[in-house]
């Protein structure tokens, strides 16, 4: 028995090479040959892409509003042709409010701008003239949007009339612009921020499935019968779904460069670098949900509530974090998509911004080894 | 046969000492094990569902740790060492360990890489495993689509890669046709002659008579270890065959069971087979019916006679469900069961190829084969659960097309394995089947009532079904399926893997209720369980290869060699016929 | 008779549901998770702001902006800095949201009459906050104008833009949410339960059993309908009584309208979930159809974003969407009292929704069983 312990030390090295290899073989077989692994690597991003990219937008480009003018002037049809002019709204016009109340309760226009009959007459007297905005407040960002942008063509109507010498010129004017995204385009900076839900998808919704399945079908058993290690065993599981997080997510850019015309002004290296330091802590949640649950069905669920929800709605991605209450701004510390997604918005948006990135990794990777060394401690060579 | 050797080479492969081990609060998986397991032989394993068997294979692995005592495998303690005895043995768990979307090709290489098997030596060891398996035209095939005795080779290739020393099988024989697990079992022979250690776990009894050395494992607890003959040498002399009994075997064997100094009984085909208390003479079955007397000679023990004398003996024979059953009559001649030509297709693959057969009303009819056959298939057809593609059924009278329903009231259904909603408590299941049975009001108050206290539920009652022990299980989902009292019952594998006592048991009601008139049809692969029927016929790739009596189907096989064949010898043969047959 | 088996039926399914802890898991985690999550943290309202200001101005009017900024409750911090340097790093990397940027002559171009401009630049990668960020600061802008001389002069002039948030006078942010939770809780239960409620008997291997006992097809069926919907609208009751006593969400309208057409709703939804179940074999790919389903109709019902903000060929695929009409009414209920023809006339779709995805799923259902 001796004699065997020593064989088996020499070679060790080539033994952990070849055995590491014949790992990743087998699981690379086994995604290319499973219909769930390329739902969820490919067909999902698909999806989640191609709604962030259509379907979600958060332009309020053409609001549908009622134009109430209660008095017919040139001046107030001056001022009619200016919201009829606005890229943001799309106007129905009318001569009493009432017409249009019930189109409210009915959501069939946001809000009613009311320019009243006295109007014409309040403004060349200089009597406070007012334009009324009624607005659905059931939906309160677009309610607000509503409000800015009344006021915003208002102040535009102004200083049109003002520039012509029709009437005095604001005190102060606000010069407003919009950094690396002018347009205010929301594809610009939801495409890349899914890009970051699809990562975790493949990280951890599909790691800690197929690491669920092994324990499953008792294949992990017979793995852990044969001489490879724990780590080599991890490691192993973790290059496939690496290399596969990384090809799904250059899809998306791909396809959100060439499809959705995002602009891209970072560098790729600053993409992957950052990519890969996410898939860190990405994968290591996989895993230690699995190494946790041994179970498909509560992994899914687990993956499900514990990465895709908080990255979807703790990560600034759709909701600003600096508007929750403090208790959740908290829990959001610890979500690593949390700091992928600015870098990537960044990355896509605003060109290499090195501070930030190197901040980003830094938190990533740490909790990244904090996954790992839980996720390395509970997938001993044990079993129960 | 074991070569003989000397004790001396032979130093412990495996030693247990005291080995305990706990899940949870309750009584141990393993209780205080002791044992020594040698190289070059075959030591089985051996023992009911739930025994112990899994534990105490992953212990020697070291996959897992006693929570008390100590495990010394091949020198190292499982403890210190794990990774010198993984590299050293081979293992097979349960389900064999393969990869299903890999090919057998690439499932091979993968244990080749793991285990460190030279690549050198790579050719010459996958041809010899290949050949030895007979699995080298599937090479290319994945794992997944091979069929259960193929998988099972595959596995056990999969683990002797790099020769181990010692072999660790977990139950290779489930849900194998016995044909395979011969192969399997004349494999594993060959690799003890070489001196390698093999530790064949199971719950069938009869693969424990062949092995070498046998732990008989029951609840956690070692009953015996020794070679098998000794163990069957405790009832030598006292194990009787009663022959000439006639029609009404299970009426006899019922009263026989209650007579004292009778320890086990069950049928055996056209015969009783008795297991007496020593030194007594087995009964006369008295003339008192009219019967001719019974032809009573002493048969060669089995384990499981030895088994159950062991546990203290069976159950009695009176069935208190079947005293309660109301009693059909016969009617004009016309079978219960009818199958004309079921034929059911998967695309261009045929599952079931005209099967035919009658059941009349009182008998017990087994379909017999191994998993994939084509049996399942069958029984599904008849019970309504698949479309026949062609043929047709009839239960009770009813067209299986037409008035599915109305034969649906009158059948009970049991699959041992699947019957129960594990989350709901026992009364809740039996409230549930009261229910979908139609059962309302006093009837279905009287109903329950009564199956709880036949089948002593009343200390369980609110335990959910997933949390009752095997034997338990077993018996709620018999008296679920019987609650509304059927004519025919469709068992599904009713008592694989169930200890020889509650199998005793549920035959005991079984009979008592043909007794009364209700038919059964059961499937199985379980040689045993097919000597309680009456007729059986023989599914074999999708046909029926053989029909009749038990006793017909030996007597067709018996021969200058084997002049008493098994019901495991009679299925070999007459599927090795089958395919002569077919391939001339 | 057919009822003694539906009712085994359905008290099997609720007792399964609730005795199986996966199942009280489903019940109870995701709505209070959800409850919690989307009322306080899925906000779309901005507080909290970081902004940064470069201010070569040395006057009284600079400091009187930069001031009203500090001081309004949406702002968290004021940092000053010094150089355009500083202000470019601050936004590139996220430190702030917005910077002012006031010029050297600002307070003696206000003084003198002239027209003075302050510059402000938002971080257009989180252009949703930043476009109300920038309603605000224009709004200050003007406040602080109106106090110059000559705004004061003009003040008369100047029209005043009056808005009235009707519904929902403060914007109150949960007043949205919480109704919206109530529809989409009431997707996200009914379908669950029901896409597991299958697959787990067939993993189990019970589904046979059911098949094989007298009930027929529609009566299974039934019994796989009915307990999701009881639990669908308990679900809605509670999430109801949240938003009321809890959220104090104002109640206008009438909950028998609400409660009438909920169940239309939740019978196309479990419709929805058998159909996922009917096509899965696992529990875990019942799990995966559903959230395949889920995130679409979320995204595409109008919860997150508006309908018409969606490209117009993307629109019509919306009318699909159950979670689309009962949205609306729910909505509607709570905070608009809308009346029983605009119900009705959300509430139809939803019928045939409900008609389409129960008779394809029985279709399926029936197809699989043979």
């Amino acid at each position: 028995m001796n004699v065997m312990r020593k064989l088996d030390l020499k070679p060790e090295r080539a033994g952990r090479a070849r055995r590491f290899a014949a790992l990743v073989r087998k699981e690379s077989y086994q995604v290319v040959r499973d219909p769930s692994s390329i739902l969820i690597a490919f067909v999902l991003p698909m999806i989640l892409l191609f709604l962030f990219g259509y379907g979600v937008s958060l332009d309020t480009t053409r609001t549908r509003v009622a134009l109430v003018i209660e008095e017919a002037t040139p001046l107030t049809r001056d001022l009619a042709a200016s919201f009829e002019a606005s890229r943001y709204f799309s106007v129905v016009n009318g001569r009493d409010r009432r017409e249009f109340e019930d189109d409210l309760v009915l959501g069939r226009v946001r809000g009613i701008l009311v320019v009243p009959a006295s109007f014409t007459a309040d403004h060349a007297a200089g009597r406070h003239p007012t334009v009324q905005v009624i607005v659905d407040g059931s939906d309160p960002n677009t309610a607000n949007f509503v409000q800015n942008y009344a006021q915003g063509t208002v102040a535009n109507w102004e200083r049109q009339r003002a520039s012509e010498g029709r009437s005095p010129p604001p005190a102060i004017a606000a010069d407003q612009r919009f950094w690396f995204n002018p347009e205010l385009t929301s594809r610009n900076f939801l495409v890349p921020g899914s890009i970051a839900i699809v990562m975790t998808l493949v990280g951890t919704l599909l790691t800690s499935l197929v690491v669920a399945r092994e324990w499953e079908r008792g294949t992990m058993e017979a793995m852990m019968a044969t001489p490879v290690s724990a780590a080599e065993l991890l490691a192993g599981k973790l290059l496939p779904y690496f290399i596969l997080g990384l090809t799904s997510m250059t899809l998306c850019v791909l396809i959100a460069v060439f499809l959705f015309g995002v602009p891209f002004r970072g560098s790729i290296a600053a993409l992957y670098a950052l990519s890969a330091t996410f898939l860190m802590p990405a994968l290591g949640q996989g895993l230690l949900i699995s190494a946790a649950t041994k179970n498909q069905f509560l992994a899914s669920q687990l993956a499900l509530i514990s990465a895709f929800l908080p990255a979807f709605l703790l990560s600034g991605f759709l909701f600003e974090i600096n508007s929750m209450p403090t208790v959740i701004q908290w829990i959001t510390y610890i979500v690593p998509a949390r700091y992928l997604i600015p870098s990537l918005q960044t990355v896509f948006l605003a060109g290499d911004i090195w501070p930030m990135f190197a901040r980003s990794i830094a938190v990533m990777f740490l909790i990244g080894c904090i996954f790992f060394a839980l996720a390395a401690r509970s997938t001993k060579k044990r079993i129960g | 046969m074991p070569t003989p050797r000397t004790e001396i080479d032979a130093a412990p492969f495996v030693r247990l000492s005291a080995v305990t081990k706990r899940f949870g609060a309750a009584s141990p998986a393993l209780d205080a094990i002791e044992g020594v397991i040698l190289g070059g032989r075959i030591t089985g394993l051996v023992g009911p569902d739930g025994a112990g068997k899994t534990t105490l294979i992953r212990l020697m692995t070291g996959l897992m740790l006693a929570d008390e005592g100590t495990v010394e495998v091949l020198g190292y303690d499982t403890r210190r060492d794990p990774g010198a005895i993984q590299a050293a043995i081979g293992y097979m768990p349960q389900r064999f360990g393969l990869y299903e979307d890999l090919t057998v090709q690439e499932n091979l290489d993968l244990y080749a890489d793991l285990r460190g098997l030279p690549k050198t030596e790579r050719g010459r060891t996958f041809a010899e495993l290949l050949e030895f398996t007979d699995l080298a035209r599937f090479t290319a095939r994945l794992a997944g689509k091979l069929s259960g005795g193929m998988k099972q080779k595959l596995g056990l290739a999969c683990a002797l890669l790099r020769k181990p020393r010692l072999l660790l099988l977990d139950e290779p024989g489930v849900g194998v046709d016995p044909i395979s697990r011969r192969d399997l079992w004349k494999m594993v022979e060959n690799l003890t002659a070489e001196g390698i250690g093999v530790v064949w776990s199971t719950a069938y009894l009869e693969e424990a008579e062949a092995c070498d050395h046998v732990f008989l494992l029951n609840q956690g607890r070692l009953l015996f270890s020794g070679p098998p003959q000794e163990m069957t040498g405790r009832v030598e002399d006292r194990v009787f065959r009663l022959s000439g009994v006639d029609g009404r075997r299970r009426d006899r064997l019922a009263r026989l069971l209650d007579q004292d100094g009778v320890i086990d009984g069950v049928i055996q085909g056209e015969a009783i087979r008795l297991v007496m208390k020593p030194g007594l003479p087995p009964p006369t079955l008295g003339t008192d019916d009219g019967a001719a007397p019974a032809r009573a000679s002493v048969t060669p023990p089995r384990f499981e006679d030895a088994f159950v004398d062991m546990l203290g003996g069976g159950p009695g024979g009176r069935s208190r469900l079947a005293e309660t059953q109301r009693a059909f009559t016969e009617e004009a001649g016309r079978p219960v069961i009818e199958a004309r030509g079921l034929t059911k297709r998967f695309g261009d693959f045929t599952a079931a190829d005209s099967i035919t057969f009658d059941i009349p009303r009182g008998e017990i009819f087994g379909l017999l084969g191994p998993n994939g056959a084509g049996k399942s298939t069958t029984f599904k057809m008849l019970c309504g659960l698949l479309k026949p593609s062609a043929g047709e059924g009839r239960v009770a009278g009813f067209d299986l097309r037409r008035d599915a329903a109305e034969a649906r009231n009158r059948l009970g259904y049991m699959a041992q394995k699947f019957s129960l909603y594990g989350d709901l408590n026992v009364i809740q299941n039996l409230n549930f089947f009261a229910g979908v049975y139609g059962l309302s009001g006093a009837r279905k108050r009287e109903r329950i009532d009564l199956m709880t206290e036949i089948f002593d539920f009343r200390s369980i009652h609110d335990m959910s079904a997933k949390d009752l022990p095997l034997g338990l299980k077993q018996r709620l989902a018999l008296a679920s399926a019987v609650l509304h009292e059927p004519e025919v019952l469709f068992l599904d594998e009713p008592t694989s893997g169930v200890d020889p006592i509650t199998r005793r048991e549920f035959w005991t009601h079984i009979n008592g209720l043909v007794e009364k008139g209700v038919t059964v049809l059961v499937t199985t692969h379980f040689m045993d369980e097919a000597e309680y029927c009456d007729r059986i016929s023989l599914i074999y790739r999708g046909r029926s290869i053989a029909l009749g009596s038990p006793d017909e189907m030996k007597a067709r096989v018996a021969s200058n060699d084997l002049p008493d064949p098994t019901m495991e010898d009679a299925f070999v043969a007459l599927v090795q016929d089958s395919e002569a047959k077919e391939a001339a | 008779m057919w009822w003694t088996r539906l009712k085994a039926l359905i008290v099997k399914e609720l007792l399964a549901v609730l005795r199986d802890p996966k199942g009280r898991t489903v019940l109870i985690g995701p709505p209070i998770l959800q409850l919690l999550v989307f009322s306080y943290a899925a906000t779309l309202e901005v507080k909290n702001v970081d902004l940064i200001v470069l201010n070569r101005d040395h006057g009284h009017w600079s400091q009187e902006i930069i001031q009203q900024i500090g001081g309004s409750p949406t702002f968290r911090s004021v940092t000053l800095a010094a150089s355009p340097a500083e202000v470019r790093f601050a936004l590139d990397t996220q430190r702030v949201l917005a910077a002012v940027e006031i010029g050297p002559t600002f307070s003696r171009d206000i003084e003198a009459g002239r027209p003075a401009e302050v510059q402000v630049i938002l971080d257009g990668r989180r252009s949703n906050a930043s476009q109300i960020v920038s309603g605000y600061v224009g709004r200050i802008v003007g406040a602080v104008a109106a106090e110059t001389p000559a705004g004061k002069r003009a003040a008369s002039d100047l029209i005043q833009v009056e808005a009235r948030n009707w519904f929902n006078p403060n914007l109150t942010f949960q007043w949205f949410m919480v109704p919206n939770l109530v529809a989409s809780i009431a997707l996200l239960i009914g379908l669950i339960v029901t896409a597991l409620s299958v697959a787990r008997e067939r993993e189990l291997g019970t589904f046979d059993q059911l098949i094989v006992s007298p009930l027929r097809t529609h009566e299974i069926l039934l019994g796989k309908l009915i307990p999701p919907m009881m639990i669908g609208l308990f679900h809605i009751t509670i999430y109801i009584l949240a938003a009321v006593f809890v959220f104090g969400v104002p109640l206008r309208g009438s909950l028998l309208l609400l409660y009438g057409s909920a169940i239309f709703y939740l019978a196309a939804v479990v419709g929805l979930g058998l159909f996922i179940s009917a096509l899965s074999m696992t529990q875990q790919q019942a799990i995966l159809g559903a959230f395949l389903f889920m995130v679409p109709a979320m995204l595409l019902s109008g919860f997150a974003t508006p309908i018409e903000n969606m490209p117009s060929w993307l629109q019509p695929v919306t009318l699909i969407n159950p979670l689309r009409y009962f949205l609306v009414i729910v909505k509607g209920v709570f905070l608009k009292d809308i009346p029983l023809a605009e119900v009705v006339r959300q509430t139809l779709p939803l019928c045939l929704i409900a008609i389409v995805t129960l008779s394809s799923a029985a279709w399926l259902f029936r197809r699989r069983l043979e």
